[in-house]
């Protein structure tokens, strides 16, 4: 290339100022044939083949070529699609496995989280023109006073697969809220993108005497419960039906085998106790992506609130919006 | 087989290049939509996250 335009720099200066041509004679003979030979063999037989329209030409004359030197190309060979199909193999395998951890934690996870903002308004709307209760003022110990509304209603169980209830959980994330159907059914509930939380439907209701049990997958699916390790004791679980909020604080976790049915039991994990106490517990997979155990996380009942007194502080920012 | 492929798409490189494009989305549309879904729910062990005997 440097020399071209060499060549020609030279002769427009030798055209410009008038002098002989000689110069440039002699620079054009000096330069041409080696260039007029290069750039011959680069467009004949490497260009043509790719380039659109003129695969008659250069093309053909190649492909003679090559068969003069009597090795015939294979367009297409066995050995070479079978390595294709491998490799395209081993690509939709990552895809996959790609899709399931970005698509199903970040794509379903915020999809069931506006699912559950939709129910939630939905309660808020039902509940609009319904009387608030007079709470009575309670005296705690540490010399405050908090409004009791007394015993928390209890609603009936609904039908399979219908949504009841909205659960909050501030350790999950500040926004994190999802919607509790009936049963633990896996198609209809567990991996629903509108709900991913399901209620064993022979336990407690929310704010019932007794064990409120519910389920969710940990990883896939929304990775619904996939932070359950992480509850500290005390940590809130807020319940919303439409009824109002209640208030569960976490106590303590086990990691069960699955077949551990005893964690549904009224009291969890005593044998035909009688309850005379408001548990609630979450039980979901171990270890995360495997399902050889699982952990069931108990809390017990701290308190009830109508829905049209506003939802607990903790939780006021996320309840009826996103 | 991708050389084949490449070599059947009509037009300039810009215009194979766009299909091809236009080709990979539609594939991983299909792939998003039905194809990994199916493929998880057969993965899937049953009563995943619950407890049950």
């Amino acid at each position: 290339m440097h020399r071209v335009s060499c060549t020609l720099a030279i002769t427009g200066l030798s055209a410009r100022t008038g002098q002989r041509p000689l110069e440039s004679r002699i620079v054009t003979d000096h330069e041409h044939p080696p260039d007029d030979l290069g750039l011959d063999d680069l467009f004949s037989s490497e260009g043509a083949e790719d380039l659109p329209g003129s695969s008659g030409g250069g093309g053909r004359r190649r492909r003679n070529g090559r068969r003069r030197g009597g090795k015939p190309r294979r367009r297409v060979s066995i050995v070479g699609v079978f390595g294709e199909l491998l490799v395209t193999a081993g690509v939709l395998v990552l895809l996959f496995l790609g899709w399931q951890t970005w698509w199903q934690s970040g794509v379903l996870a915020a999809q069931q989280n506006s699912a559950a903002a939709e129910q939630s308004q939905k309660f808020l709307d039902q509940a609009k023109n319904e009387p608030t209760p007079t709470p009575t003022a309670v005296k705690q110990p540490d010399g405050t006073t908090k409004k009791d509304y007394g015993t928390p209603p209890v609603m009936s169980a609904p039908g399979a697969a219908q949504a009841f209830a909205v659960i909050y959980v501030p350790r999950f994330g500040a926004d994190w809220k999802r919607t509790i159907r009936e049963t633990v059914d896996v198609e209809s509930v567990l991996n629903s993108y509108d709900a991913g939380v399901g209620h064993y439907s022979d336990t407690a209701m929310p704010g019932q005497v007794g064990n409120f049990a519910i389920a969710a997958h940990d990883t896939g699916y929304g990775n619904t419960f996939i932070d359950v390790s992480k509850l500290r004791v005390g940590d809130a679980i807020y319940i919303q039906t439409k009824d109002g909020y209640y208030t569960y604080r976490f106590r303590n976790m086990e990691y069960i085998q699955p077949n551990a049915v005893q964690v549904l039991y009224s009291v969890p994990q005593v044998k035909d106790a009688k309850a005379t106490d408001r548990y609630i517990t979450l039980t979901t997979c171990n270890p995360p992506y495997h399902a050889q155990e699982r952990i069931a996380a108990f809390g017990v009942f701290e308190s009830w609130q109508p829905l049209s007194a506003g939802p607990p502080k903790e939780i006021a920012s996320t309840v009826g919006g996103n | 087989m991708y050389g084949a492929l490449w070599r059947v798409l009509p037009g300039p490189i810009w215009l194979k290049i766009i299909i091809l494009l236009v080709l990979i989305a539609v594939v991983l549309y299909c792939l998003v939509t039905w194809v990994f879904p199916w493929i998880d729910g057969m993965l899937q062990s049953n009563e995943e996250g619950t407890v049950s005997v």
